[in-house]
């Protein structure tokens, strides 16, 4: 039998704070933490959270992860001694992009003083795995660690990843996640070049009038255990991953599939892994972009695996408040979508004042609502997916 | 470039390696560069700095060599004159 895995600590920094707390509180509320068409984490000053020498050797994609990571071990238990040994500590961290904040500096010492003037800390500042690699060194972590990339669909990618190697055993428990960090001049070029996003700086997903996805930036970790060894540690649990699925179009690079095929069977097989009905979920976080096409879809693929229930299980996106986080955004979305259960609440999708009539279901506009489980314990759905037809989906359920 | 005095590379070095981590009033010139959690790395970049303000070359080797901030202000010193 395969082991059940737990979720024992989460932890965040977003444009709504630093913190899962105030993410979830703060969304609930209907809080937005987009300005100028962005959601940066105004409120993370490295200095307040790492070292000098810390914030020097990461690129702030990693510092946002090793911040967001010391509040998922500390809720976790894990302050001191780790509860298993070391090498049975795994970490399947995410990101989209990598640090290119640091890349674009380098590029402009080579470009403006020359091949001398280029850092010795370069590569370890903007590659991919900087991030994982902080997390392994600053906790100790010496079980299999590396680094998720699909895009956006890449948090959701490393839970999904963490979740199966503890059933298989190949660890105890492992710190996952995501963090991303562009809000940097050539990716706000290259997205609006490729439409992506907004030109109006609005993220309204559902919204007849939505024209593009708003970039954010944040992290996300939460703490993945055995659950046989997390109860017996007397652990506090906050969750239980029940199922994990990931397909993919095999469409297009930038546009997901319009009738939803994959991302319906993504949820599918979420469900299975999870042994429950469509009708017993209480809840979906959607990718929700704000695009055109991600919105529509993403209706299309709940309409397929739910049926006739569709229009009766609520359904917001996050996005509606911080934007997009992209190699991130299924880790934050995770955490958020975990806290709303466990706080029997539902909460909205903001700006969304414009149904758009070809979409039809209970988006949940304007303000939170409670929610009551339908069985004993809360369960959602979060979904996200990537440029390239990445389709990921995980299932939650909260406690009792 | 300014001239390589042992009072300007001495500053001008203490300068950099506190920008590194280190609180300034630690980088003394008996301080070892592993007390100070200064490593390979950290040398590499020194060595930019040196050259960028004395035109001083100091190739990995050269770095091996240097156990304590003294060493290292001694050894620019040495090789600017």
């Amino acid at each position: 039998m395969k082991r059940r895995v737990v979720i024992t600590g989460v932890g965040a920094v977003t444009p709504l704070g630093v913190g899962a707390e105030p993410l979830l509180r703060r969304w609930a509320a209907g809080e937005v933490g987009i300005s100028d068409g962005e959601g940066a984490c105004r409120e993370f000053i490295a200095k307040e959270h790492l070292s000098v020498k810390e914030a020097r050797r990461n690129d702030r994609f990693a510092q946002l992860a090793m911040v967001a990571s010391d509040e998922a071990l500390a809720q976790a238990g894990w302050n001191g001694e780790k509860p298993y040994e070391t090498e049975r500590i795994g970490c399947v961290y995410a990101t989209g992009i990598g640090g290119l904040e640091s890349l674009e500096g380098q590029h402009d010492n080579l470009r403006d003083k020359g091949d001398k003037a280029v850092s010795p800390l370069s590569v370890p500042l903007f590659m991919v795995n900087a991030g994982t690699a902080a997390l392994s060194m600053r906790h100790g972590l010496r079980g299999p660690t590396f680094q998720v990339g699909s895009a956006c669909a890449s948090g959701g990618h490393a839970i999904g990843t963490a979740m199966r190697m503890i059933q298989m055993g190949d660890a105890d428990a492992i710190v996952t996640g995501g963090a991303e960090a562009t809000l940097t001049p050539l990716a706000r070029a290259s997205f609006q070049a490729a439409s992506a996003m907004s030109p109006t700086g609005i993220s309204r997903p559902f919204d007849a009038r939505r024209d593009g996805f708003v970039m954010g930036e944040g992290a996300g970790v939460l703490v993945l255990e055995d659950a046989e060894k997390a109860e017996a540690r007397g652990a506090n649990i906050l969750g239980e991953i029940k199922g994990y699925a990931t397909t993919s179009d095999a469409y297009h690079i930038t546009a997901t599939l319009p009738e939803g095929t994959y991302a319906s069977k993504a949820m599918d097989l979420a469900l299975r892994e999870a042994g429950l009905l469509p009708e017993q979920i209480d809840y979906i976080n959607a990718h929700g972009t704000s695009t055109e096409l991600n919105d529509a879809a993403e209706t299309t693929a709940i309409k397929l695996t739910f049926g006739e229930t569709a229009k009766d299980v609520p359904i917001s996106s996050l996005k509606s408040s911080i934007g997009h986080l992209l190699g991130a955004a299924g880790a934050v979305e995770a955490i958020a979508t975990l806290g709303a259960l466990n706080a029997r609440i539902v909460p909205p999708t903001l700006g969304l004042e414009q149904p758009d009539p070809a979409l039809d279901l209970d988006y949940v506009p304007g303000s939170s609502r409670s929610l009551t489980p339908k069985n004993g314990t809360p369960k959602a759905l979060s979904n996200s997916f990537g440029f390239g037809g990445h389709n990921v989906v995980l299932c939650l359920e909260g406690s009792a | 470039m300014a001239a390589a005095t042992p009072e300007a590379v001495e500053s001008r070095i203490v300068e950099a390696l506190a920008s590194f981590g280190p609180d300034v009033e630690q980088v003394t010139r008996t301080a070892t560069f592993e007390e100070l959690d200064i490593d390979s790395l950290d040398l590499v970049e020194l060595a930019q700095i040196v050259e960028d303000e004395w035109g001083v070359e100091l190739k990995g080797d050269d770095m091996k060599s240097l156990k304590t901030v003294g060493d290292a202000i001694d050894l620019v010193v040495a090789r600017a004159s």
